[in-house]
């Protein structure tokens, strides 16, 4: 089946006097991703995204939007886009509703009414809809903010760092906001965050990108899974496991020690072999913790560039 | 194009400062009536004291156009300021608050963007030197009947009641265009700022420095001052003559509407243009 491809960048740089933020760029979004932003401060993330919602023109290479080229048909595709750029920032002195129906308006929303109702609902801010935004807490803007991307139905949505400035509890609903935009409304999601677990925990695919270059681009877990990761084996007799691994091969493998668990170097299906061995000589096995995660693998890349 | 003219006059007529101006036209205009009220006879004694040797006046002097000629004089002054202080906010508050990245990420426009806010500024303007030609003619009327004006310039002027209305409709008429050129000036000077404090301020460093300049150093400055704005903003008077001097009304006239087209043609290159980093 042919995916339909909603971003695509080719080539695409961005200079500022002799700085290059963003560096021949190319990547391609399709059309059901939740796509992972990652990259340390300064990579060129915002600067991307700004390309894409036009906030800024590229010094050179092409961005295409739904398959059309963005420069000459700007309108068309913005159409189609809900963005949440940096910070949710609105109009202070005015309600949640009226940023949301002057926002609506502009993005020529059907039934603006209803759908300021349902989009509120959604995110849990109907009953403060008639209040001042200056009144909102960080996390109810937040919350704002991505119901003002979903006021006229986009087919994509572009969230810049939406869990900046949260507490655990607002990135966890911010997380499950997220996750429903994507599943129930079948809404194409590209997430900008340097909250590496929570694009571990819900993005398909990602780049990862330093100094506008792009280090690493795929599926998540498949970038994960890739190459040997640190594995923790929770055994119920360290010392008779050390033994029995000493007159095996897989004392090679063994990196590390600590309180009650043995850490080794593994790919992934050696992690499966190494359980057998331990168990047939005798060792019982509590707790296998794979130790590589997300923010290795991006401290790793980003470190190497 | 109209939804969003609607949308950006909301806005100016949602925030506080907006009324500000508005506050200050009613208490200085209020100010100026009681005054002319409690004290005018005294004050005009004091003004045609060595003109009573040789005229005999007669009639209502302290009239209704009488004080609104008081507050034309009056208030251009302070209108510059009103005037910049909204307009200096138009774009260079969107930058300050961040709302730019809400806004110009929708399916819209930066020119007309840029119209429907220059457009909407143009409004307050109206709003603000329409309200000073009715409450001062208005009030003035009410509280102290209509009159001959006496107006002292080079000469000693009296213009009959009845010569007078247009006369005020064509002043007031001149200081609208005289405060959007004063607001092209702000908004030209917003686009470059990413606050509002630099175009309101600017906007008035420059009336005011051109203005200094240019009257203490008249002689040096003479050949550029008649291209100077600034040099017509007390051109309103013009209208205040019995033989009107067309050549330099149109002339005052075509400056200024020259300088609305300069400072909005930048505006609008640049601003289409322009990265939106905040």
């Amino acid at each position: 089946m042919r995916t339909e491809t909603y971003i695509s960048f080719d080539k695409v740089t961005k200079v500022y006097g002799k700085l290059k933020a963003v560096d021949e760029l190319s990547f391609n979004v399709t059309k059901g991703d939740i796509y992972g932003f990652l990259g340390p401060n300064g990579a060129g993330k915002s600067t991307s995204i700004r390309m894409i919602m036009s906030l800024i023109k590229p010094t050179s290479g092409k961005i295409m939007l739904f398959g059309k080229e963005l420069a000459y048909n700007r309108y068309q595709t913005l159409n189609r886009i809900g963005a949440l750029i940096e910070k949710p920032d609105f109009y202070k002195y005015l309600s949640a509703r009226k940023n949301l129906e002057i926002l609506g308006s502009l993005s020529n929303a059907v039934n603006l009414n209803y759908k300021i109702d349902e989009v509120l609902d959604w995110v849990g801010l109907l009953s403060r809809a008639e209040s001042k935004v200056k009144t909102f807490s960080q996390g109810m803007k937040q919350r704002l903010g991505i119901a003002q991307c979903l006021l006229h139905n986009p087919d994509l949505i572009i969230l810049d760092e939406p869990a900046n400035g949260l507490d655990p509890q607002g990135v966890k609903e911010i997380r499950v906001l997220i996750k429903q935009i994507n599943e129930e409304k079948g809404i194409t999601v590209l997430i900008s965050s340097h909250i590496l677990n929570e694009i571990e925990q819900i993005a398909n695919r990602m780049i990862i990108f330093n100094k506008g270059k792009c280090v690493v681009e795929g599926e998540v877990q498949k970038l994960l899974n890739s190459g040997e990761l640190n594995v923790s084996f929770y055994v119920d007799d360290k010392e008779k496991a050390k033994n029995s691994l000493s007159w095996s091969e897989w004392h090679k493998k063994l990196i590390n020690e600590d309180n009650g668990c043995l850490v080794f170097s593994l790919v992934n299906a050696e992690i499966i072999e190494l359980n057998k061995f331990l168990i047939q000589n005798g060792i019982g096995v509590f707790a296998i913790k794979p130790l590589r995660s997300l923010e290795d693998y991006f401290i790793k890349l980003t470190s190497d560039v | 194009m109209f939804k969003l003219i609607s949308i950006e006059l909301y806005k100016i007529f949602s925030k506080g400062r907006t009324y500000i101006g508005i506050g200050a036209i009613v208490i200085i205009v209020l100010s100026i009536v009681l005054g002319a009220y409690f004290e005018g006879e005294e004050i005009l004694d004091f003004a045609i004291m060595n003109l009573k040797d040789t005229f005999i006046f007669e009639g209502k002097l302290i009239n209704g156009y009488f004080i609104g000629y008081l507050v034309l004089n009056t208030l251009w002054i302070h209108i510059p300021i009103l005037v910049a202080l909204v307009a200096g906010d138009l774009l260079a508050g969107e930058a300050n608050s961040g709302t730019f990245r809400v806004i110009l990420t929708r399916p819209i426009s930066r020119t007309k963007l840029l119209i429907a806010k220059f457009i909407a500024g143009w409004a307050y303007v109206l709003v603000l030197v329409l309200l000073m030609a009715l409450l001062s003619l208005g009030l003035g009327l009410i509280v102290f009947g209509k009159g001959d004006l006496v107006v002292f310039r080079n000469n000693l002027s009296i213009f009959s009641s009845d010569d007078l209305i247009w006369r005020f409709a064509c002043a007031f008429g001149y200081g609208i265009l005289t405060m959007t050129t004063v607001a092209a000036l702000a908004y030209f000077l917003s686009a470059f700022a990413e606050n509002s404090i630099g175009p309101i301020i600017g906007s008035i460093a420059i009336i005011i420095g051109i203005t200094i300049i240019s009257t203490v150093g008249y002689t040096l400055l003479r050949p550029i001052n008649k291209f100077l704005f600034t040099t017509y903003l007390p051109s309103w008077q013009l209208f205040f003559e019995f033989d009107l001097n067309i050549a330099k009304i149109i002339r005052a006239v075509a400056i200024q509407i020259a300088y609305i087209f300069v400072f909005l043609s930048i505006t609008f290159f640049y601003f289409r243009k322009k990265d939106i980093l905040t």
